[in-house]
């Protein structure tokens, strides 16, 4: 059987195998050049959470860009969304609760998404239901925002923030430690295993061809395999002793003499991540919104024949997007722990080529929310890796350029040969 | 079918003295139409008559300037592509009107799929539905999971048929429905007609070529420049008739006509 027909069998996208091939060379290579620090759990860690503020916006810009539309308005979007959070956990909601109160994080959180929803939606008013193209909108919520994040404080940086809220960022106390880890990774896999037998399970009910259980199985291995190692990865990496002596005092556990052996397991943004990739994917392929989505960025005369109202649609899908802003506004000056007006700064660009990288055409149609999350990955690691073998700053910039419109010419040329 | 039997009848679909203009030209001028059950209508005219541009107004597509549309001898307000899906107005555009990316099932239900009781769309019973009806329409077709990007152009059709027939039409609007269709798919949907017509359902085709419209249709409504010329029964007027009325705009000779 030759390796084509195999992955066919598999069910397995060729293009996502490309993805993650190129994504491990990427990995092989810096590896070499950093004398092995690269693959490292500490640094596979930090790489993970530094991934995930892009990534979770990043599955928005693909419904953004498949629908024909473009966001450039995200990044600055982010840093208004975090200097409002920041203003509201550190002046506002102490007065009410009381400080270090656990409403705080809560209330800011759900007023970062909402806020970021809000604004999102007004732009996709804007462009849905007065015809305004998306790349002027945001082109000016680029400006806009980015000046009203200097409003909010004028200009002055907001910190130290909230105990519990900087812990959604992934810092100190900021993961789920072995046992949750653990936890979460079986009962992932356990879900997916479920899935992929439930769906094969209807098919044979249906009556429709289904692949052979070897096909499904291998799938079913790959999977579980990839969640536990991912996990047994990211468990190999111990909390530093500090640290890990503040967080049992912290705890109010008994802080021993000795070493003390506790792993950071998987950060909590990249649990948030997760959680926003599986929702994402669901939506895509799942939900009404998420088919019609699609179907318009096809061919929208279509879909408006079809019924299908496309302003509020559009008006939707820039309102999700701005949600994830906000949520990727948590997750940034979380880890920062603080929120100055530059927060954001340029992300508008690492998220469309995140997307792009991942396989969304700009021509619309076309574009999975794994697929973005890979390209964020593939983007980030191409910085830390080329920062940590000491590339000079524009040597970097040129490298992720011309990675950026390589990407797009396989993706072309792959589709064309694919005649997809 | 006689004239006389059609007296009592209320019918189907009656567009009335329907106007609509863009940028101020007048792409149907006062026009009317109408058509009874288990009838075939034809629509002829040269390109920008205005034959499509009255039919997207009966689809939702348009909303006419002046005018009113009956459905059943009741007064009907369509407003949108939705409006006349509720009316059971289908519509086979030239274009068929497909999302290329998405795959015969996604196509099928757009705008009307089907979701289990959790709402989520429910995939395997659309392709299911999907499998019964193209397995009548074209038992050949079998690329249920390849965007419909991925099939020849009578598969396409199939498809935009299939979405057509498939929810229950009173009324079906074919425009140029075997324009990009080889000799035994046209049959194909020559054979659909009679069927669909033996059904009670009136159907008001849009074509170019003058054998179609002869041998599928009951009556022809002739447009140019927007003004309607005349409606004909088929089987009292002749090929000469109708041509006479689409390339000079003047009825039949009274000889002829009834």
């Amino acid at each position: 059987m030759s390796l084509g027909k195999a992955f066919k069998q598999l069910g397995i996208d060729l293009r996502l195998v490309g993805m993650i091939g190129a994504l491990f060379v990427i990995w092989i290579v810096f590896d070499i050049f950093t004398g092995g620090r690269f693959l490292t759990p500490r640094n596979l860690f930090n790489l993970s959470v530094q991934t995930a503020s892009v990534a979770v916006m990043a599955t928005g810009m693909v419904f953004v860009i498949v629908t024909r539309h473009i966001d450039l308005s995200v990044g600055s979007m982010l840093g208004f969304v975090g200097m409002i959070m920041g203003v509201t956990q550190l002046h506002v909601l102490p007065g009410v609760f009381g400080e270090g109160s656990a409403a705080i994080w809560i209330l800011t959180v759900i007023v970062g998404i909402l806020f970021g929803a809000l604004i999102g939606g007004f732009q996709g008013w804007i462009i849905g239901y007065l015809n305004v193209p998306a790349f002027i909108v945001t082109l000016g919520g680029l400006l806009v925002w980015r000046g009203a994040a200097w409003w909010v404080t004028s200009g002055q940086t907001i910190a130290p923030l909230d105990a519990t809220f900087k812990r959604l960022g992934g810092g100190a106390g900021g993961s789920l430690g072995a046992t949750w880890s653990w936890g979460l990774g079986i009962a992932a896999t356990l879900a997916a295993i479920a899935l992929i037998f439930n769906a094969r399970k209807r098919r044979a009910h249906h009556g429709f061809p289904v692949k052979p259980l070897w096909a499904e199985a291998t799938v079913a291995g790959i999977v579980a395999a990839g969640i536990l190692g991912f996990v047994a990865l990211m468990n190999a990496y111990p909390v530093p002793e500090s640290a890990a002596k503040r967080i049992l005092q912290a705890r109010g556990e008994p802080v021993p003499d000795g070493p003390i052996d506790m792993a950071q397991g998987v950060a909590i943004p990249v649990v948030i991540l997760l959680v926003v990739a599986v929702v994402m994917t669901v939506v895509a392929r799942r939900t009404r919104f998420g088919r019609y989505v699609f179907a318009t960025g096809g061919n929208p005369d279509a879909a408006e024949l079809s019924g299908i109202n496309i302003r509020w649609l559009t008006l939707k899908i820039f309102a999700l997007m701005g949600a994830l802003t906000g949520i990727a506004a948590v997750i940034s000056s979380a880890r920062l722990g603080s929120v100055g007006n530059d927060l954001g700064t340029l992300d508008e660009l690492r998220v469309i080529a995140a997307a792009v990288i991942g396989g969304t055409a700009l021509s619309g149609g076309i574009g999975t929310i794994h697929g973005a999350v890979i390209g964020a990955l593939i983007m980030q690691s191409l910085q830390s890796g080329m920062a940590m073998v000491g590339v000079d700053a524009p040597l970097q910039s040129i490298v992720v350029g011309v990675v950026l419109v390589l990407a797009v010419v396989i993706d072309i040329i792959y589709r064309r040969r694919f005649g997809l | 079918m006689s004239a006389a039997t059609r007296q009592g009848e209320t019918p189907l679909v009656e567009m009335r003295d329907i106007c609509i203009s863009f940028g101020g030209v007048r792409a149907v001028d006062h026009v009317s139409v109408d058509l009874y059950p288990g009838e075939v209508v034809g629509l002829l005219g040269h390109n920008g008559a205005g034959k499509s541009t009255l039919i997207k107004i009966l689809s939702g597509a348009y909303h006419a300037d002046s005018g009113e549309i009956l459905i059943n001898g009741e007064k009907a307000e369509i407003r949108s592509p939705r409006d006349a899906r509720r009316y059971n107005i289908e519509t086979i555009y030239q274009t068929l009107a497909l999302a290329d990316n998405l795959d015969a099932a996604s196509n099928l239900f757009l705008g009307r799929e089907i979701v289990t009781p959790m709402g989520f769309v429910d995939d395997d019973a659309m392709e299911a539905e999907t499998r019964k009806i193209l397995k009548r329409l074209n038992p050949n077709f079998q690329k249920f999971h390849a965007p419909v990007k991925a099939l020849s152009g009578g598969q396409r059709q199939s498809v935009a048929i299939a979405r057509a027939v498939y929810f229950n039409a009173r009324i079906l609007i074919m425009d140029e429905p075997t324009a990009a269709l080889g000799v035994r798919e046209t049959q194909m949907v020559g054979e659909l007609i009679e069927q669909l017509k033996s059904e009670g359902i009136g159907i008001f085709l849009i074509s170019h070529d003058i054998h179609d419209v002869m041998n599928l249709c009951d009556r022809v409504t002739v447009m140019k420049n927007g003004q309607l010329v005349g409606t004909e029964r088929v089987g009292e007027v002749t090929e000469d008739d109708i041509l006479g009325m689409i390339i000079l705009g003047k009825k039949p000779t009274p000889q002829t006509s009834v």
